[in-house]
């Protein structure tokens, strides 16, 4: 009777310490001894993972090096959601792009810090971050589906009467990089704002650890982002896409060199 | 999608002018501006010579800083006005400024509307949005300004034009200019050839930011190299011709006799010596850009095949979404974020951390701000110093017909009517001083109380100043051209 309460006690212990992101079991005795006994003991792991559940949490990995990592499940207390975060920016009437913007911002921070499938597979991969480079990269991305757009010969300015029609790459690339404000501070409205504020986020959330301040801020990220980008939000975000329909086939280099798209696609202005 | 080739011609000049529309409305707005008369200024001028100066300051890695704009054109804002101060001027060349980026907006741009037909023929109103200025954060961290294609070809005038043929075009023009001494043309050709060379220093500058990000973007076994020679070859042949032309135009400015003629050859070397500068900076570029690759080769290392199936997040979700229309976006965009941000910790207050949240002094707060407050609205206080019926009295007195009263006599009357009067007399004398004759007549006013001073004194007990002699001026809404004239006659 006392080791199960003990148990309980131990599990729900590992629970708490896995919602607190920047605890890491290398500087935590107990949180590392706890999660060894995650990973021999099937009849804890049984116990932590049913509190988790009770919880609306789900355990996505228990290792050394991540931590416990969880994961909200929907509906839950512990799910943030968009709307919240994106709250405070939403400006006149266009939420929805304000929101698209802020979704495509986090994906890319993502897809920089693990540019290949590989670097998302590898639990030892160390992906580095910029606020700089995601902008330039999805700006980047924005430039090479114009030409491609271009290159359809389609019209692609979206109907005035149905603006929830624009096609995303076309909302961000629209959005200016960067303002100043009257105060000569740099607008927070603007996508290099946004991503700043991204990476600030992620960081509070044990995801990022702010490296310097070069590139408007240079960030590398954790083995918790990794698992939780991997099992879950890449998964998620790619279930939603195929519901869509949107199925795209990359080979096992990854696509982050979308490559002689680039340089043809320039050449015409030459 | 998309119409027949007429109609896409038609859809692309509507562009073109859409992106002249900002210009001409600055000169309609100017009017408006409260802070200074306007009406001096050439704003279109002013916007066009900015675009200029951004474009001229375009190179490698940065633009035209906010201040240097200013200060480069404050001697042709000043010229436009001598008679104001500095300050004005620069404020002047920061609202244009302000309106070329149009600061204010969300998104930084114009928008407008335009129509193209659809598959089935049937009419589409269509949104094109573009910028003429836009701000770059540089690596220093300073926000600059470059100019955008469209101001570009805007301010050039040469939409769809290959850049190369239209430099050589440029050149040739030069040369034939020169020698027949036609210097003012020569300096129209020498600043096209100094866009061209910008605009080819752009190109390549983005190649190598591609490149720079990631080596695999670009094709470095056949098509860079290819390109590079091409480019260094294109130098060669700019540099020869330009420092022709630099000895040419450098005698002329030597012989010339004429002080305007040798002031314009002068400027014509300037620019010529600008353009070869450009060129040796884009000459280093190109020399080094080989060197470029092997170093990122080196430092983006290429790693393994993956060691377990995992999603490609550019391929399969970044690049998927970004083609999305909006609506069809937001659903994988925010799932994403959902189950990528983690926990969100409900916080509990305890006592101890209760005291602790409030004794700590106020958090300074990011730079988005916090919510609006929403503001609490109290109906203000009744602030009628008379009453309707005193009003509707002075109202009465004021029923003149078109021979003048003296004010002294209308304040006699009121004082017998009630003695709190006269001061609304007063006032609504002064009011008829000087009234908004324009305005009136806008709204179809058919009469006017108008006041007039004829040198005579006021002698009151309350008041001092002029007698004003009062009377009502019949408007005429003929001729709302001149009201002055008609008022003048009424009184007169």
């Amino acid at each position: 009777m006392t080791t199960a309460r003990s148990d309980a006690e131990s599990a729900a212990r590992l629970v708490a310490l896995g919602m607190r992101p920047k605890q890491l079991p290398a500087r935590d005795v107990v949180y590392a001894e706890l999660v060894t006994r995650y990973r021999q003991d099937d009849d804890f792991k049984g116990i932590v993972n049913a509190i988790a559940a009770g919880l609306g949490m789900v355990v996505l990995a228990v290792t050394r090096q991540s931590g416990m990592v969880l994961a909200a499940q929907e509906d839950s207390v512990f799910e943030i959601r968009m709307d919240e975060y994106a709250r405070r920016t939403a400006i006149g009437g266009r939420r929805g792009a304000e929101k698209v913007i802020h979704g495509v911002i986090h994906m890319a921070v993502a897809a920089i810090g693990f540019p290949r499938p590989d670097d998302l597979a590898n639990d030892t991969y160390i992906g580095r971050v910029s606020v700089e480079q995601v902008d330039a990269m999805v700006r980047e991305a924005c430039r090479m589906l114009e030409e491609r757009a271009k290159a359809a010969e389609a019209n692609n300015d979206p109907l005035e009467d149905a603006p929830e029609l624009e096609r995303a790459w076309r909302a961000y690339a629209r959005r200016p990089a960067a303002a100043i404000t009257k105060d000569g501070r740099l607008a927070a409205d603007t996508t290099r704002g946004m991503t700043a504020k991204a990476m600030r986020f992620l960081a509070e959330q044990g995801f990022l650890v702010q490296v310097n301040a070069d590139q408007s801020g240079t960030y590398r990220t954790t083995p918790r982002y990794q698992v939780q980008v991997r099992e879950l939000a890449a998964v998620r975000a790619f279930d939603e896409l195929l519901d869509l329909g949107v199925v795209a086939v990359t080979g096992s280099g990854g696509s982050l060199h979308t490559a002689s798209d680039t340089l043809s696609g320039e050449l015409p202005d030459v | 999608m998309g119409g027949g080739i007429a109609d896409e011609g038609l859809a692309r000049r509507l562009k073109a002018l859409a992106c002249t529309a900002p210009l001409h409305d600055l000169d309609g707005r100017k009017a408006r501006l409260d802070w200074a008369d306007a009406s001096g200024y050439q704003m279109a001028e002013i916007a066009l010579q900015i675009i200029d100066q951004v474009t001229i300051a375009m190179d490698f890695d940065r633009g035209a800083g906010h201040e240097q704009v200013v200060v480069r054109m404050r001697p042709f804002v000043g010229a436009q006005a001598t008679d104001r101060d500095e300050d004005e001027h620069d404020r002047i060349t920061r609202w244009v400024l302000d309106n070329l980026i149009n600061v204010g907006s969300v998104d930084r741009g114009f928008h407008t509307v335009y129509g193209t037909f659809g598959v089935t023929g049937e009419y589409q109103r269509r949104a094109f949005d573009f910028k003429l200025l836009v701000e770059l954060a540089g690596p220093d961290g300073e926000v600059y300004l470059r100019a955008t294609d469209e101001a570009i070809n805007v301010l050039v005038g040469a939409l769809d034009t290959d850049v190369e043929s239209a430099q050589i075009a440029a050149e040739v023009k030069l040369e034939n200019l020169i020698r027949r001494g036609r210097l003012s043309d020569a300096k129209l050709a020498a600043e096209q050839a100094r866009y061209r060379t910008v605009q080819y220093a752009e190109t390549l500058r983005r190649k190598l930011d591609a490149t720079r990000r990631d080596v695999r973007a670009v094709d470095w076994t056949a098509e860079v190299p290819d390109l590079i020679d091409e480019a260094l070859r294109h130098i060669e042949d700019r540099f020869r011709a330009e420092n022709a032309i630099l000895r040419n135009i450098t005698a002329a400015r030597d012989d010339a006799e004429d002080a305007d003629r040798k002031r314009r050859a002068a400027d014509l070397v300037d620019i010529v010596g600008d353009c070869i500068r450009r060129h040796t900076q884009l000459q280093a570029r190109l020399q080094s850009a080989g060197e470029t690759f092997r170093a990122e080769q080196d430092r983006q290392q290429f790693s393994g095949p993956p060691q377990r199936a995992a999603v490609d997040l550019f391929g399969q979700l970044l690049v998927p979404c970004l083609d999305l229309p909006l609506a069809g976006a937001e659903r994988p965009t925010s799932a994403f974020f959902g189950a990528g941000a983690g926990l969100r910790l409900p916080s509990v207050p305890g006592l101890v951390g209760l005291v602790e949240m409030l004794l700590v002094p106020a958090q300074e707060r990011d730079g988005l701000g916090g919510d609006v407050a929403e503001p609490d609205l109290a109906p203000l206080p009744a602030s009628d110093r008379y009453t309707e019926q005193q009003w509707r009295a002075v109202d009465n007195l004021f029923e003149l017909d078109e021979i003048p009263r003296r004010l002294s006599g209308l304040l006699g009357e009121a004082r017998r009517i009630d003695g709190d009067l006269a001061g609304l007399v007063v006032l609504r004398a002064l009011h008829a001083f000087s009234p908004e004759v324009g305005s009136a007549v806008r709204q179809g006013e058919r009469w006017l109380v108008l006041a007039v001073a004829d040198g005579t004194d006021l002698m009151d007990t309350e008041y001092g100043g002029a007698d004003l002699l009062v009377a009502r001026a019949r408007l005429d809404p003929q001729s709302p051209q001149s009201p002055q004239s008609a008022e003048d006659g009424e009184v007169a």
